[in-house]
């Protein structure tokens, strides 16, 4: 009994290490997340100031606010939005509501996946190839926002079809029984039951697409410019080029400003991070079924 | 049903059926587009070229040879610093620490999926190179390695997500069988629950690498960008540049339609098929575990 007793404790002793192991690991992984975190709001914080978020660069962007890389910003998630949030919860409706469990079905499934993986430097390619020189949209808001589109949608379609699956089954019966038709089901039923998680996906999708540089480098993105954009055909600037350009292209750039922009970069990512898993709490909490 | 909502009913499901229908558009559309541009570029520039160990586009040398081993050996070093991190992490929120932590942490790591990649390149220029030039005594801090380290905590999210989540999808059965026979919980997790969550923690480790390979903004503004062919170990913590970050530092200034602009498109297919191949096997081997575990339920 003594020697199964000590192998026992050596046993035990052993799970204690390893636990302490991977503790360490994940301490590791989680440690630099906070340190970046703090680091850009310790930084940034300075030149956070209201010049900062609502005046034009000045003095070679060596001065002045950011304005313009915020405007441009909105208007590319808006421009995003546009394309790839009908055709997104189009294409979820599609998979969860109506596609017949076949092969093409599975093609989709796979071209989806494919999507997902395509490197955004691709997309900017492919952008530039099709958007901007074939259909001569030039270099705009309105190629980059389809670029952007195009790369969001399988994060939307998978977050909204996972949405509408979860929406039980008996309510579409109940709706089909009392005559709904199928579209009346899906827009009157599952669409309100599902809304929640559609929006925290959407979300989701936006905030990958308001973060991105390489899909917007030859598609529509812009050193400097003087005022707003006018027209979906002009090309802008926005915050993540920009924090590009001042970090590696301008020589001699204040730092403050360097780290001021990363922070509002952040604030506008995170935020809409935050908003997503709000919405997500909220929905789970409130939820009947 | 009446005629009016028949009719919409109809109209609304071609749309819908479009719109399923679009992300296969999507894919094909891309990589013709892809083909169009790229494919010339084997006509006008001799394979000799193409394979040589020199990228000087200027005097019209267009060795990939460099770019890919610049890609590869980030990506490997990325893998190896992010796998033991990503799988050991999700071994240990998903089923070591108490519900209420995993709750915790995982939103944290949630965060670091959603930083911007440039945020992380800006950071990498301003504090992580000068860091390890002074601690490691290096000529420039911009390297191979800094790259790596950037590229393992982008993939680091991805990697800890779909671990987690194969970790979770393992029956609670299993580790109670393995408790109940005396197995401490350590021994449970290394003999029963991980060999059951193999084929989805190797999906996790594809997915990652599939990530490294595809990121461009932070390998461009950190590794130095110098199309040097890997000889040898040093050149790890010596500049290097990458498929993606040679794509996105050139196209802007090319003409279009020169050889030059073919290239970079080409290096766009070898990239896309790349990702393509990564991405289908690790979706390939979750979609044949959940086919195993049903014939399990049926048998």
């Amino acid at each position: 009994m003594i020697t199964s007793s000590s192998l026992l404790i050596k046993r035990q002793r052993r799970q204690k290490i390893g636990f302490v192991a991977l503790g360490t690991l994940t301490f590791l992984t989680v440690l630099p997340i906070l340190l970046i975190l703090g680091y850009i709001i310790y930084q940034g914080a300075p030149a956070f100031s209201w010049e900062f978020i609502s005046a034009s660069p000045s003095n070679g962007m060596k001065d002045g606010g950011i304005l313009p890389a915020i405007v441009g910003t909105i208007y590319l998630t808006i421009g995003t939005a546009i394309f790839s949030v009908p055709l997104g919860i189009g294409a979820a409706i599609y998979l969860s509501e109506y596609a017949p469990d076949n092969r093409v079905t599975r093609l989709i499934r796979i071209a989806i996946i494919n999507l997902a993986g395509i490197p955004s430097v691709v997309y900017g390619l492919f952008g530039l190839g099709i958007f901007v020189l074939f259909l001569n949209f030039g270099t705009s808001i309105l190629a980059s926002s389809m670029t952007l589109a195009i790369m969001t949608l399988p994060v939307i379609i998978t977050t909204t079809e996972e949405a509408l699956r979860s929406v039980p089954q008996s309510f579409r019966l109940i709706s089909v029984s009392l005559g709904g038709t199928k579209w009346q089901t899906i827009r009157k039923v599952v669409l309100p039951q599902a809304l929640p998680g559609i929006l925290t996906g959407v979300i989701l999708g936006l905030e990958r697409a308001a973060g991105e540089t390489a899909p917007i480098l030859f598609t529509g993105a812009a050193f400097f410019l003087p005022q707003l954009p006018n027209s979906p055909m002009d090309a802008t600037m926005a915050l993540p080029y920009h924090l590009y350009v001042i970090s590696t292209q301008v020589p001699g750039m204040p730092i403050e400003i360097q780290y001021g922009t990363a922070l509002v970069l952040l604030i506008f990512v995170l935020g809409m991070n935050l908003t997503a898993t709000l919405i997500r709490y909220r929905a789970r909490s409130k939820r009947q079924w | 049903m009446n005629k009016t909502s028949a009719k919409i009913d109809f109209f609304i499901t071609v749309l819908i059926k479009v719109s399923g229908y679009s992300a296969i558009f999507f894919v094909v559309i891309i990589f013709y587009f892809l083909l169009s541009q790229g494919l010339p570029a084997l006509n006008n520039v001799p394979l000799s070229s193409l394979f040589s160990d020199r990228w000087y586009p200027i005097e019209n040398y267009f060795g990939l040879l460099p770019l890919i081993s610049g890609s590869v050996i980030v990506t490997i070093a990325a893998t190896l610093i992010a796998v033991p991190m990503g799988v050991g992490t999700a071994i240990f929120i998903g089923e070591i620490v108490p519900r209420w932590v995993r709750e915790l942490l995982k939103p944290l790591i949630e965060i670091l999926a959603g930083l911007p990649s440039v945020v992380l390149g800006f950071l990498g220029i301003v504090v992580l190179s000068p860091m390890l030039r002074n601690t490691l005594n290096l000529p420039t801090g911009l390297s191979a390695f800094t790259g790596a380290l950037l590229l393992a905590a982008i993939s680091l999210p991805t990697i800890v997500s779909v671990a987690e989540d194969a970790l979770d999808a393992v029956p609670k059965s299993y580790r109670d069988a393995a408790l109940a026979l005396g197995a401490t919980r350590w021994e449970t997790i290394w003999t029963v629950t991980l060999p059951a969550a193999q084929s989805g923690v190797l999906t996790a480790v594809m997915l990652g690498v599939a990530r490294s390979i595809g990121e461009t903004m932070t390998v461009m503004m950190v590794t130095g960008n110098a199309p040097v062919l890997l000889d040898s170990l040093g050149v790890f913590f010596s500049p290097v540049r990458t498929m993606t970050a040679t794509i996105a530092a050139e196209m802007g200034e090319v003409a279009t339609g020169s050889d030059h602009y073919n290239v970079l498109f080409f290096i766009g297919i070898v990239l896309f098929i790349i990702t393509l191949i990564v991405n289908v096997t690790a979706s390939s081997v979750v979609y044949r575990r959940g086919q195993k575990r049903s014939e399990k339920l049926l048998s």
